[in-house]
């Protein structure tokens, strides 16, 4: 996202901060993603004028409200699709888009997969808690087999989506899983994720207190285990990245999964944005050349 | 009655029909010639059967007309199909080597061509459609050298010796013609004019392009796909951003966060896509983001007939998306129209920072029309309401933009809030599709508030009267006291409009009352031009007479008579003319003409 970054000065965290105190349960997840992304922020300096924070629907969706930046509440699972149409309009802003794993692996499944195969330059950040929470506690697509939901009282019969292998295989080329328990590391990759050109997805444990009895922060604590402690992880070797992606139980990586640069964003790959941003473009086809489309005509 | 010539043309998809099709509407435009041309096709690439209309004139020629005055059938099923339709004073030319005429209606001239006797089809494998052509020409009249120039144009790519085989192919036919058979009596005229020829989807996508459209995305959908097809070719040359998407969800989503960004940004589906637009129109109505979304009708319900027209989304248009929310839906009355109204819908969605909703069909979508160049307006006038933007929106500037002063849902007495775009220091908020306070905070999670959501509802609502007022009233075309008035709305303009010329040839006076925008409907001005009428009736395009349904609601107007039709093809003026004569005589109140064409 290195063309959206512009350094203003002295942005405090108090900067950052929303007109409005989040209403999460207490001890959920989400707070130590919020400060992750405030801090990230205030870390890189970036004008918050330029910053659009962008979400679904669900517990995290009401993420833009408590930040200081221009801010979208979409419709459940759209946010990617919504940013992609904005960042296309202006590709000197820097989009965070912030989601659930319902909102993006369930619902939203279709804009995922396609908004990573095309490369379009944003920080999508799924705070992954495992279950469906706005809704009261059933089971999602992150949910293990096995969970006992609302929704499947008898334990979860179908296998959950790994969304480290599936934004491999789809083209992601900056995949990330942090811990929202581990707040350093977990601010460290969204700097890079906002610097990384193109679509960087990052996944975050992020543990429901209230409905997620399995995954909680004493479950997570003694496994998560970080790729950047790992010296043998190299993240530009993709095979390598997909095998770590594949593993799962009494340790799970967190990290910096895979990075590459090599790709050309989607805005950096359309000729049509050679002259800057469309919204700074002006709105009037040339007179020669309407002429010309009428001339095609006749 | 207007003079009028229509050739069609028939075959299986894949033998060729469109590029007779494609010279012969060159010639008349370069004769100054109106033409308005429609091809019945169906579903499949290869194979089936396909009938190309085209009808010309030196006066505007609005629809297909009653009358096939030249048929050219590239196999024996069109014969089959199409030759009893042929009247006195009409001809067939066909291939003789493989095609045996039925048996054809008293003065029908049938005009046989020995094809492998003229040309040597070993090496032309579309030489039965050049000697047509050809032979065409010269019983209309028309001097060789016209079809000399076309030709060339359309094989000089495929060089020089391509070029003549093709014009010695065409002379052949030419020559036939004028050797074996009788030309029509009257050629066909000339003028001076210069039309362009465009379909409905050309010209909704140039007319989007002319309103400053700088983002359009689409998932491919018949009959709408001609739309991305002109905005993807010129994409560079326009300066637009034109993206395929996953899924019309995808679409609707992506076209408002181009929007909310700040540029005109459009998409067009069919009413499938469209039904999965719905929940994204309303997020554009309650985050006040201004869209334009097409609608390219085709018969339905579900995949239906696609590739066949109806008017049957009416109320899918009306209804679309949960929730009250002020819209405004438009139908075009013509080719010509597609591209007039996208300008004006655009200047109504941004003052009102609403949806807009462009409501085609096929007919309009694929149907091509000669249109005048200067009424193809790429200066038309461009309002984009109160939008806050800045010329140095993302500029170093080291002021902390705090949260505060600017309210984005700022509840004023037109509901209109002035509307700033990301990046524009000083002016941070956040839109939300749920309910909001008028600085943006929700009101539907932490708190609800009854009194603060009717005051949201009502801005948002205040906006109808504003849009009521700048969109005009729909007018009477005739008397207000004829015989019979016919009430249409949208494509069918121009055959409601030709029947009408008919009807009063006849000695029934007629006149025409045509709805282009149907939100805002202008309910009282309908009923102040109706109360005059002395006999109503409603034709449209669909099996429950969707639209009279929608006047009932609005105004409580019942109508003396319904003329339907939801068979996949458009009326045909005789069906109005008869219909309206069987009701005037009080034998009926509904009639739904058949389609004597069978494609």
């Amino acid at each position: 996202m290195a063309t959206g970054v512009q350094r203003a000065s002295q942005l405090t965290m108090a900067d950052m901060k929303g007109r409005v105190d989040p209403d999460w349960c207490p001890g959920c997840g989400d707070f130590g993603v919020l400060a992750a992304v405030q801090k990230a922020l205030v870390e890189m300096q970036i004008p918050n004028h330029n910053v659009v924070t962008i979400s679904g629907i669900g517990c995290s969706s009401n993420f833009p409200g408590y930040m200081n930046t221009y801010g979208m509440h979409t419709l459940h699972g759209r946010a990617l699709a919504v940013a992609t149409g904005l960042k296309l309009a202006n590709h000197d802003l820097t989009v965070l888009v912030t989601g659930g794993d319902g909102d993006g692996f369930g619902i939203g499944g279709n804009h995922f997969v396609h908004s990573m195969r095309r490369n379009v330059d944003l920080l999508y950040i799924v705070m992954d808690n495992q279950i469906y929470g706005l809704t009261t506690g059933q089971t999602s697509p992150t949910s293990r087999v096995g969970m006992k939901t609302k929704s499947m009282p008898f334990g979860n019969i179908e296998a959950p989506v790994n969304p480290i292998s599936l934004a491999l295989a789809a083209g992601a080329t900056f995949v990330a899983r942090g811990y929202s328990g581990e707040q350093k590391h977990l601010t460290e990759l969204i700097k890079q994720g906002i610097e990384h050109p193109g679509f960087s997805f990052l996944d975050v444990f992020s543990p429901c207190v209230t409905y997620n009895h399995d995954n909680t922060y004493q479950w997570f604590r003694p496994r998560v285990k970080k790729l950047e402690d790992d010296s043998a992880h190299d993240p530009t070797n993709w095979m390598a990245a997909m095998e770590k992606s594949l593993l799962w139980g009494e340790e799970i990586p967190i990290g910096k999964f895979f990075e590459r640069t090599d790709v050309p964003t989607l805005h950096g790959a359309e000729p049509v944005l050679n002259d800057g941003p469309l919204v700074r473009l002006d709105p009037r086809v040339p007179p020669a050349v309407a002429r010309s489309f009428i001339e095609e005509l006749i | 009655m207007k003079q009028t010539f229509a050739i069609g043309i028939g075959g299986a998809a894949g033998q060729g029909v469109a590029t007779p099709g494609d010279i012969f509407a060159k010639i008349f435009s370069r004769r100054g010639l109106h033409l308005n041309a429609y091809n019945a096709y169906q579903s499949i690439i290869r194979g089936g059967h396909t009938l190309l209309t085209i009808r010309t004139g030196p006066e505007s020629v609005t629809n297909m007309g009653d009358r096939i005055d030249l048929l050219i059938p590239l196999n024996q099923d069109t014969m089959d199909r199409h030759l009893k339709l042929l009247t006195a004073g009409a001809a067939c030319i066909y291939n003789s080597d493989t095609i045996k005429p039925g048996s054809a209606a008293g003065g029908v001239q049938l005009c046989p061509l020995p094809v492998s006797e003229l040309v040597d089809i070993t090496r032309n494998k579309v030489a039965q459609n050049t000697l047509a052509i050809g032979a065409g020409l010269h019983m209309m009249g028309i001097g060789f050298q016209a079809l000399e120039e076309v030709l060339r144009e359309q094989f000089k790519k495929k060089g020089e010796a391509m070029v003549a085989e093709n014009i010695g192919v065409a002379r052949a036919g030419y020559d036939y013609a004028a050797a074996h058979f009788t030309a029509f009596p009257n050629p066909l005229a000339k003028t001076e004019h210069r039309y362009a020829i465009l379909s409905g989807n050309v010209a909704m996508a140039m007319g989007g392009a002319a309103a400053g459209v700088k983002f359009y995305c689409a998932y491919p959908m018949s009959p709408s796909t001609g739309v991305l097809h002109w905005m993807a070719a010129h994409a560079r040359k326009a300066g637009i951003m034109v993206r395929q998407v996953e899924d019309e969800i995808g679409v609707i989503n992506m076209t408002i966060g181009a929007a909310h960004a700040g540029v005109r940004a459009m998409c067009a589906t069919s009413g499938g896509g469209f039904a999965l637009m719905s929940e994204g129109l309303g997020m554009s109505a309650m985050i006040e983001t201004p869209v334009v979304v097409i609608n390219c009708q085709r018969a339905g319900p579900s995949t239906g007939v696609p590739t066949k027209t109806e008017q049957g989304d009416l109320w899918q248009m009306l209804g679309a998306a949960f929730g009250d929310y002020p819209r405004v839906i438009a139908a075009p009355l013509d080719i010509g129209d597609c591209f007039k109204l996208i300008p004006e819908i655009f200047n109504i969605a941004d003052r009102f920072q609403c949806p807009g909703l462009v409501l085609c069909d096929l007919l309009l979508s694929e149907g091509r029309l000669s249109v005048h160049p200067k009424d193809l307006d790429f200066s038309p006038p461009i309002d984009r309401g109160e939008l806050i933007t800045s010329s140095n929106g993302n500029g170093a500037q080291s002021a902390v933009a705090t949260n505060g002063a600017y309210k984005r849902y700022k509840i004023t007495d037109s509901g209109i809030s002035p509307r700033a775009v990301p990046g524009v220091p000083g002016y941070i908020h956040t839109v939300a599709t749920d309910e909001h306070m008028e600085d943006g905070i929700l009101i539907s999670d932490e708190f609800t508030n009854p009194i603060k959501r009717r005051a949201m509802m009502d801005k948002r609502m205040r906006k109808v009267t504003g849009i009521e007022a700048a969109v005009p009233p729909p007018t009477l075309s005739g008397p207000r006291d004829a015989d019979v008035t016919l009430i249409g709305w949208g494509s069918t303009s121009g055959v409601i409009e030709e029947s009408c010329e008919i009807l009063n040839e006849q000695g029934i006076s007629a006149s025409q009352l045509q709805i282009r925008w149907l939100v805002p409907l202008h309910g009282e001005a309908i009923l102040d031009i109706l109360s005059g009428s002395r006999h109503t009736i409603i034709v449209e395009n669909n099996y429950s007479g969707q639209f009279a349904r929608y006047l009932r609601s609005e105004t409580s107007f019942v109508p003396d008579g319904h003329i339907r039709k939801y068979d996949g093809e458009p009326f045909m003026p005789h069906h109005i003319v008869e219909a309206v004569k069987e009701q005037l005589a009080g034998k009926i109140k509904l009639s739904v003409p058949m389609h004597e064409i069978m494609v």
